[in-house]
């Protein structure tokens, strides 16, 4: 009798949208729900991730409502400096001693590989945002306890090669950043490119953080492709494409960014970046509900979020509402709940977390505008196509994982 | 056409004299090094900061007051230098009599504060300085095309390193300067305020940092981490040259720009290690470094 009273009470509670009563049903492990993010805070990639991927994690606990069965969620953040040692020695820190539950953002292939490749053993739950390589879903994929949000070097190359081979653009040469991420990024561009029409005639590896690009540039240039593409992230994009334009490469030769964020563009700026195609998972400007949460993201952080940043929000909304509907922090259970929540949020309508890890979204291709065409700040971006989650991602078929492979 | 190792000839000038423009650059950085530590004995640690304090102060000028590029030349190495004369009188000239450590201690502190602030401010991706129009467009040399821009930067820097040597090894106050190094009891009894040299020695020597920085603000990002990324490969420089030797800094610059151009064409992957790799070998065979003298 007691307990039907305690449930007319909670259900009752829940129909007035009381949360902590209706929490007192879920469980957790240590009376606490801890989220990670590592990324890069004062390095390359610090306005890549950094500083605003902490501040999406937290916008979405707090839009969450802060807690999780009336206990407390705590986000923690750490700085990996681009160096895999250093993440896993915090991320074995945050799951052996701070009893963290979830690592999320991950960014730098190098980092992120590591990452997952822990949480496999420790079992605990690691989202990769910021970082590309389609290893993390092929080769080294964790299928059981990773997911792979935002992007990847397969689906960048399938949008942005894909369209430019269409255009024209058939002979390639690549500037690619010395490790993990660059090689895959070069590798699954190339492919792409050959299976277009396209042939490749060479690369060159430069290592990450380069100083100065016009020795690579010119070996571009006598390469005499019609595409440069540019297989490399960050800081390191931004100076290849302005030493690029310095030496007027860009007259006869085009350049393909195979990945470049907003806030490169912005970086770069306008006057130096138009024209350029790239390929992102997300644009502040695409629709009411992206621009409201833009908005808020602004007033915290005075600059509009770029993709990564969007889908760290994205990825820990989904997260936490696959521990509530789990009703409890296990990792098998949580994972379950989010391969069969369909994602639908600002970042993803109808995003799907597939049975290798894989978040598979819809991509979209942006041609950046000239400074007359810009209206605001931050109006960088012109939509030149949509390219569905089933056609930018590699199939499931194609998959190189070992429990998938056919 | 004629290949050099499978290199077609043309495109190994063209990356000579890319190697030349980088090698500028080098040069100029590790020569405000050389002095500052020929001089004063400190290893200034806080010179890759105040390169990045110079691309930023051309920017700042540019962008807020509407400074152009020519007055920041002139503009930014006072500010830097006055900046270097408040870094010495407030902080350095205590650890003169002290090992070299403390000064490199000090002047790092002083390099991860600066780049915090900077970073905090103004975030990590950098910001563009656009190439004042003068410079647009490029110089066709037949084997390749060389940027108007670049062109200068190598001339400029050639004319401070120059002028700096001169300066130093040629005229009456570089001889009071060298003889308030090897004694300065001695040089002040002569009546010679060397401890105002001394402030004068260091604001020079990161003025020359300043510089650079301004040279380098239209062609690389301004961003906060500029200076970290070269600092390492400039004291490689240094050491190679010889700690301390003026024309031993300019030479070593402007020949290990050279080297690392050719390093990127034959193993691109090793041009950001070829320079530790000289010097690890310049060490095990003259500590001193090429022109340095042993003590």
């Amino acid at each position: 009798m007691k307990r039907k009273v305690l449930a007319t009470l909670v259900s009752a509670a829940c129909m007035f949208g009381a949360g902590s009563a209706f929490a007192q049903q879920g469980k957790l492990s240590d009376d606490v729900l801890k989220i990670g993010v590592l990324t890069d805070m004062s390095g390359v990639y610090a306005d890549y991730g950094g500083p605003g991927a902490v501040a999406a994690a937290k916008m979405a606990v707090e839009d969450f409502g802060g807690k999780m069965f009336g206990k407390p969620i705590e986000v923690l953040s750490a700085d990996h400096q681009n160096k895999p040692d250093i993440a896993k020695n915090v991320t074995l820190q945050w799951f052996d001693r701070d009893k963290v539950d979830m690592t999320v953002e991950n960014l730098n292939s190098g980092v992120a590989l590591a990452v997952t490749a822990l949480g496999k053993e420790k079992n605990k739950i690691t989202i990769v945002n910021g970082a590309a390589s389609a290893r993390l879903t092929n080769e080294d994929c964790a299928p059981a306890t990773s997911i792979h949000y935002l992007m990847d070097t397969i689906a960048l190359g399938n949008v942005v090669g894909k369209a430019i081979v269409k255009d024209g653009g058939d002979s390639w040469f690549f500037l690619t950043a010395d490790y993990a991420f660059g090689h895959s990024l070069e590798k699954d561009t190339g492919e792409v490119v050959k299976a277009a029409g396209g042939k490749v005639l060479g690369a060159v590896r430069h290592p990450l953080s380069t100083g100065d690009f016009s020795s690579f540039l010119l070996q571009a240039q006598t390469s005499g492709a019609k595409i440069i593409g540019l297989a490399n992230a960050g800081n390191d994009t931004v100076n290849s494409i302005k030493s690029a334009v310095e030496f007027g490469i860009t007259k006869k030769q085009n350049l393909a960014a195979l990945l470049m964020l907003i806030t490169d563009v912005d970086a770069v700026g306008l006057k130096t970046a138009q024209g350029l195609y790239l390929t992102e998972g997300w644009y502040w400007d695409m629709n009411p509900e992206t621009r409201a949460w833009a908005k808020r993201f602004e007033e915290r952080m005075k600059k509009k979020p770029n993709s990564n940043q969007a889908s760290v929000y994205s990825a820990t909304m989904h997260y936490l509402n696959a521990v509530k509907a789990a009703g409890t922090d296990d990792t098998a259970a949580v994972m379950k709940k989010m391969h069969e929540t369909p994602v639908n949020d600002m970042f993803a309508k109808g995003g799907k977390v597939r049975e290798d890890g894989r978040m598979v979204h819809d991509m979209y291709l942006f041609q950046v505008k000239s400074p007359a065409e810009s209206k605001a700040p931050w109006d960088y971006y012109k939509l030149k196509g949509t390219v569905k989650g089933e056609d930018a991602f590699q199939s499931l078929a194609a998959s190189r994982c070992p429990q998938f492979k056919k | 056409m004629t290949e050099i190792f499978g290199v077609p000839i043309q495109a190994l000038m063209g990356q000579l004299m890319i190697g030349l423009v980088n090698g500028a650059f080098y040069a100029m950085l590790s020569l405000g090094l050389a002095v500052i530590f020929g001089m004063l004995n400190v290893v200034n640690f806080a010179h890759g900061a105040l390169y990045m304090v110079g691309a930023f102060f051309s920017w700042m000028l540019l962008q807020y007051a509407g400074i152009n590029y020519w007055w920041s030349l002139l503009l930014v190495p006072v500010g830097v230098g006055i900046i270097g004369i408040i870094i010495e009188k407030t902080m350095l000239r205590w650890l003169y009599q002290l090992d070299h450590l403390y000064g490199l201690l000090l002047t790092f502190g002083l390099a991860l504060i600066i780049e915090g602030i900077f970073r905090e401010v103004y975030g990590s991706s950098g910001l563009p300085y656009d190439l004042p129009d003068v410079f647009r467009g490029v110089f066709d040399l037949g084997f390749m095309f060389l940027p108007k821009y670049r062109a200068w930067v190598v001339v400029a820097s050639l004319i401070t390193c120059v002028a700096t040597w001169y300066l130093i090894e040629k005229t009456r106050l570089g001889a009071y300067l060298r003889a308030g190094t090897e004694n300065p009891q001695l040089v002040q009894a002569f009546g010679i305020n060397v401890p105002l040299m001394m402030t004068l020695t260091y604001a020079c020597g990161v003025a020359l940092a300043g510089l650079a920085g301004v040279l380098a603000a239209p062609v690389y990002q301004v961003s906060p981490l500029m200076g970290s990324n070269l600092i390492i490969v400039v004291f490689a420089v240094v050491v190679i040259g010889g700690m301390g030797s003026i024309l031993g800094s300019i030479i070593t610059g402007l020949a290990l720009g050279l080297i690392e151009g050719l390093t990127k064409v034959f193993y691109p992957e090793a041009s950001n290690t070829v320079v530790f790799i000289i010097m690890v070998i310049v060490l095990l065979i003259r500590p001193a470094g090429l022109f340095g003298r042993e003590k």
